[in-house]
């Protein structure tokens, strides 16, 4: 994201109040991904808020992140349903294989990883999204494959390109 | 004026004040971790809640206004079963680690907790161990003491208007820190200390240099200066149980020599020497036509606020260092050389009402040479805990005057204090430098007084001088916007960081309240007049320092050692 895209964001919010704030921050995280300090910094001064106020207000919601994105983005469903079919050792065996904690991204940018509160799929649970496609009713061994075969496609595309 | 019954008697309240605000003016004393006299209630530690006849839940009454004929109840077993379940809650997931505590024996929950009779563990909440900031010279946080109760995150946006705190995060997982979570080094932190005043616990305290000064008195190779602030010798009397407005220059002179002290000086004499620097410099650019209105530099939160914030300001801050730098520079130059010791082996200590100043002598611009003006600052505090590390009982020694050649001050040195006096030593001087005789009547009233902001005009000769004293940043913040936006014209301002000036500090005994500050800026009033020496320019010590050593204000040797420049700071604001 350069400048330009976020002047576009800020230029639909003139003489925006602090309530804006958030409208605001979700149309820079659509747009990057992520929340970047910088974009933090220049949110502050066209809202006169100061960055310490911002940055309370983007970690009190899960749906902010500070880190950009993975290629592929892991969201692990937490929600009643997935609890009792067993998301817990769902989350635990993706922490494991990706190495990683729940809000973080691998070293390689591969992989990043968030946990929600409910997708809305309980018929599937436990459920994971990957960029948004949904695999169903998974338990550990499942999702170890699933990732694998992710990486496996993430090479595979490299070696065509090259 | 309406009447409530309180505990099954009738009291008077203001129509519209909150229940909190009655109860505490007719003597009831209800607790509160969050609540902070003159702001906003915020509600957030329920400590205060009350019984109301009538209604179903307890309310809190920091957040709830009077009413007419209603009846309250304020230690019903209902109440006192509640607070005391708040108590055990909040304790659910605090270290315990009183006796390693700074706040041992002065903390508000420790004093809660024993109040209110916990003896055991009632819940054990998962315990977090976050990682305890010690980036700043001036403050250090520990969240795993913090209660959440917001007093220092309010203190910092509302009465500083820097806001380099917030919450962060949600739920049980909620950390005060601040933005990024970094360090409070390269936050905009201006280290004024006003959330270590406010905080009820041991989260967040100053960064104590009594290592280094213990250490340095036991090393016999090195000549041990101290120099003391003139706010400290009105407030040290706080924390030995004397009343709040006691004077005791003499008694902490005496103790400081005791603890081993080689030299004692008093600041206030580098407050004379700052102000025969700076009503020069005033008076040169109001003739030279130079950058107006100048700015008072002595207060190192205000220039790191100006250097973040206000940074097209920078050209107005007085180029005169703070008197604790002038002092420590002087210490190292003049006194070394008088003294034939090597500045490299003398130990420059001083005694700050203030956090801040631990991180301005830690400031590039404040050594020559590689040689520090001042080493170690210790707060009010730390000097109150080295007294008594010490064992010496302030009240058996017999009062003992500074030494020489820094010893000697005049009054109005002693006024830089409170907000106010550096301008009114400032006007003092000035007026004589520039009509060549004294002000008709030294006390300049409007400059006196608690008020935020205060604007008056002075006649100084021909010269209608329009000034200002502030302080409390936010209040600065308002001022240089009027100034800013053309509507304010001023020469001269002076600006404190804290709230009341430096008898305000946040180097100050913990827990003080407003009245005891009112009561310690009454002392320097009362020490000013009562002195016989009231203006800077005739300190006969300040007049043989420019005899001897400097020539003249803004001579260049001054230059070199006593003024400076800042610049603007790129921190993440």
């Amino acid at each position: 994201m350069n400048n330009t895209d976020l002047q576009v964001i800020l230029d639909k919010y003139p003489d925006a109040q602090r309530d804006s704030l958030i409208p605001i921050l979700q149309d820079i995280q659509e747009v990057q991904g992520y929340l970047s300090r910088e974009n933090v910094i220049e949110v502050g001064k066209h809202l006169k808020l100061p960055a310490s106020k911002i940055y309370g207000v983007a970690t009190f919601y899960n749906q902010f992140t500070f880190l950009p994105q993975g290629e592929y983005h892991v969201q692990v469903c937490r929600g009643t349903a997935c609890h009792v079919k067993g998301s817990a050792a769902v989350l635990d065996a993706i922490e494991r294989e990706l190495n990683i904690k729940a809000g973080q991204t691998t070293k390689d940018k591969l992989f990043s990883l968030e946990v929600v509160a409910c997708i809305g799929a309980c018929g599937l649970a436990p459920v994971i999204s990957v960029n948004g496609e949904f695999h169903a009713g998974v338990n550990g061994d499942k999702v170890r494959k699933i990732l694998k075969n992710y990486r496996k496609n993430h090479q595979e595309v490299k070696i065509t390109n090259e | 004026m309406i009447k409530i019954e309180v505990d099954n008697k009738t009291i008077e309240a203001n129509q519209g004040e909150m229940i909190l605000d009655a109860l505490e003016r007719s003597g009831i004393t209800v607790p509160t971790l969050c609540h902070m006299k003159d702001k906003f209630p915020s509600g957030a530690c329920r400590m205060c809640m009350v019984e109301l006849d009538g209604a179903n839940g307890l309310i809190p009454s920091c957040a709830f206004p009077v009413r007419e004929g209603m009846k309250l109840k304020t230690h019903s077993p209902r109440v006192v079963r509640a607070r005391k379940t708040i108590i055990e809650l909040l304790l659910a997931d605090h270290p315990d680690d009183c006796l390693y505590c700074v706040r041992n024996g002065n903390c508000e929950l420790q004093t809660l907790s024993e109040e209110y009779g916990v003896r055991q563990r009632r819940f054990s909440g998962k315990k977090h161990a976050y990682n305890v900031d010690n980036s700043s010279m001036s403050i250090i946080r520990d969240p795993d003491k913090c209660i959440l109760c917001g007093r220092c995150v309010r203190v910092c946006e509302e009465t500083q208007g820097v806001a380099a705190l917030d919450f962060i995060g949600r739920g049980c997982d909620t950390v005060v820190g601040t933005a990024f979570n970094e360090g409070l080094n390269v936050s905009s932190c201006v280290n004024c200390g006003q959330c270590i005043m406010v905080c009820p616990t041991g989260a967040l305290r100053e960064n104590s240099s009594l290592k280094e000064v213990i250490d340095a008195l036991n090393d016999p190779e090195m000549t041990v200066v101290v120099q003391h602030a003139p706010a400290v010798s009105v407030t040290l009397a706080e924390e030995f149980n004397m009343k709040a407005g006691s004077d005791i220059c003499g008694l902490m002179t005496a103790a400081l020599r005791n603890l081993g002290f080689d030299r004692v000086f008093d600041t206030g004499f580098s407050a004379d020497l700052t102000i025969m620097e700076e009503a020069s410099e005033l008076a040169h650019r109001i003739k030279t036509g130079g950058v107006l209105p100048m700015m008072t530099s002595c207060s190192p939160g205000w220039i790191k606020y100006v250097e973040q914030y206000y940074p097209d300001f920078i050209d107005n801050l007085s180029t005169c260092k703070s008197p604790q730098q002038m002092m420590g520079a002087v210490i190292k130059s003049y006194f070394a050389e008088k003294q034939g010791i090597d500045p490299r082996k003398i130990f420059s200590v001083s005694v700050m009402p203030c956090t801040a100043k631990k991180f301005e002598a830690d400031r590039a611009e404040m050594s020559d040479d590689g040689i520090t003006d001042v080493d170690a600052v210790l707060t009010t505090r730390e000097l109150a805990r080295l007294i008594r590390l010490y064992g010496i009982d302030i009240n058996k020694l017999e009062p003992e005057t500074a030494d020489t050649p820094f010893g000697k001050r005049s009054s109005a040195g002693k006024l830089f204090a409170a907000t106010g006096g550096v301008m009114e030593a400032a006007a003092r001087t000035a007026h004589y430098l520039l009509t060549g005789k004294e002000l008709a009547d030294l006390k300049i009233k409007p400059l006196r007084g608690m008020k935020g902001i205060k604007e008056a005009q002075l006649k100084i000769g021909d010269l209608e001088v329009k000034i200002a004293v502030v302080s409390g940043l936010e209040n600065a913040k308002n001022l240089l916007e009027e100034i800013k936006a053309g509507r304010k014209e001023f020469h001269f301002i002076e600006v404190m960081t804290c709230p009341g000036g430096c008898i305000n500090g946040g180097g100050q005994p913990y827990n003080t309240d407003m009245d005891a500050v009112r009561e310690r800026m009454q002392a320097l009033y009362n020490i000013d007049r009562d002195a016989p020496l009231r203006v800077s320019h005739k300190n006969s010590d300040i007049q043989s320092l420019y005899d001897d050593y400097l020539k003249e204000p803004l001579s260049e040797k001054s230059h070199h050692l006593l003024h400076t420049h800042y610049h603007k700071r790129d921190t993440i604001i």
